[in-house]
């Protein structure tokens, strides 16, 4: 390997890692935090079947599902402003990626929801519980674990997802290598290069959820 | 006055027609009532009706003298019957994710609002009166069947209810842990407390029960004192 090639690997590195670091993380935890939660108020007005909520609850999935994450994108970031309302791009990649994890994760923890026996709940009522406070205390927190690695696998296609945002003026990891590239051009070292470290990231998740997985585990299997 | 009464409760599900074709019965306290009659009968159907696991068609329910319909009773008609009931399930139905001392205070901290260190206290204790205070930190799956249903036991009883209800409680066991069940619902039958056991355990029966109502499709086929019933 030549001189140069070696010297621009080396220098690239930290450039690329740091808005790895600065922006790919921070947007992957706030839109996988987001995304939670409206799964979660998705799954539950489904599971309990609240009639109005439940068909919209549908139509978000069925809507977000049936369409490619780069078109969500292009539509939340150029084609807001057209009705006047314009949102900066960071903000934007947040927006769209907690809306489309939402729905994904909203049919992981529905179907979770939906493995937690009856009897669970009958017996929170005789014991003078509430809905709310079974779903709280008993039923959500055993459909969380049953989801639990379902919803790993989706943060981990989420890391990878957020190069998407380049597409948005967003200046994550792959943006920063494209112009690393445009003045260097080593196209072949460079992109390996980002995809090293976005695999970095991905085996570090792996190994939290593998973590996260064994504690959970802790009143064992049904 | 009885109570707990039980007024031309009817009940049908979708394909299997009128399960429940019109029960009457009372309860007094103190009573250890033994509800027998063959599979398929509606034993099950009428317990959880009278808990309104299940919506009867119609029928009343009149609780230490305030009468409910069991058809349209709401929800805050609801939790105060069964504020005052217990009720132990076939399959135990423990919190999975809760310890047996979780699953006994659970019911108590959380739906009566009772201050945790003291339900603590009231739950070993019932562990203890069940013979588990030694496995308060186990979780359902570590335990055995038997133990399961006796947790559940205390869990019923943690509340100090009017009445509980047993659908079936050994009928999930393996035959050699039934004993140790039936021995904590025997000594609870000795204590007087008043209990409506669904059950095909005629040993049990005959020691525990005072009043035995049979039903076989639907209706009440036979209500008798123990002794009566069994001498034929």
């Amino acid at each position: 390997m030549s001189g140069r090639l070696i010297e621009i690997i080396l220098t690239s590195f930290p450039r690329i890692l740091i808005p790895g670091i600065k922006v790919t993380i921070p947007l992957t935890i706030l839109a996988f935090s987001f995304g939670l939660v409206i799964a979660v108020l998705t799954a539950l007005v489904q599971f309990a079947q609240v009639r109005v909520l439940r068909q919209i609850a549908r139509f978000y999935i069925w809507v977000i599902r049936g369409t490619p994450l780069l078109v969500q994108l292009f539509v939340v970031f150029y084609g807001l402003p057209k009705v006047g309302l314009i949102i900066d791009p960071f903000p934007s990649a947040v927006v769209v990626f907690s809306i489309n994890e939402g729905a994904y994760a909203a049919e992981t923890i529905r179907a979770a929801l939906e493995s937690v026996p009856s009897g669970q709940m009958e017996a929170g009522y005789c014991v003078g519980m509430t809905w709310a406070q079974i779903m709280r205390r008993i039923v959500l927190p055993q459909a969380m674990r049953t989801a639990f690695p379902t919803l790993g696998n989706e943060l981990i296609s989420m890391v990878k997802d957020t190069s998407l945002a380049a597409n948005i003026t967003v200046t994550e990891m792959f943006m920063t290598t494209q112009r690393i590239n445009a003045v260097y051009y080593e196209p072949l070292v460079l992109y390996l290069e980002v995809g090293l470290i976005y695999l970095l990231f991905s085996t570090g998740l792996s190994k939290l959820e593998r973590v996260g997985e064994k504690r959970l585990s802790a009143y064992g299997k049904r | 006055m009885p109570l707990l009464e039980v007024r031309e409760l009817r009940k049908s599900f979708e394909g299997a027609g009128e399960v429940l074709k019109g029960i009457s019965f009372s309860v007094e306290k103190g009573e250890v009532i033994a509800i027998l009659g063959p599979s398929g009968g509606g034993k099950t159907t009428l317990l959880r009706c009278i808990n309104f696991l299940e919506r009867a068609e119609s029928g009343t329910l009149i609780f230490d003298g305030r009468p409910v319909d069991l058809a349209s009773a709401n929800e805050k008609e609801i939790r105060s019957i069964r504020l005052r009931t217990g009720f132990v399930f076939q399959n135990y139905n423990l919190f999975l994710n809760r310890t047996a001392l979780g699953n006994v205070t659970e019911g108590l901290v959380t739906g009566r609002g009772q201050d945790r260190k003291e339900a603590e206290k009231t739950g070993l204790l019932m562990l203890d009166k069940v013979g588990l205070a030694d496995r308060a930190d186990a979780y359902p799956n570590q335990l055995s069947g038997g133990q399961q249903q006796r947790v559940a036991i205390a869990r019923a009883l943690a509340a100090h209810p009017d009445i509980i209800y047993f659908d079936e409680p050994t009928s999930a066991l393996d035959p050699d842990l039934t004993g140790e069940v039936l021995a904590v619902m025997r000594q609870l039958a000795e204590e007087g407390m008043t209990m409506l056991v669904v059950t095909h355990e005629l040993g049990f029966a005959r020691s525990a029960a005072s009043r035995i109502i049979r039903i076989g499709d639907g209706r009440i086929e036979k209500e008798c004192p123990a002794g009566e019933y069994f001498k034929d």
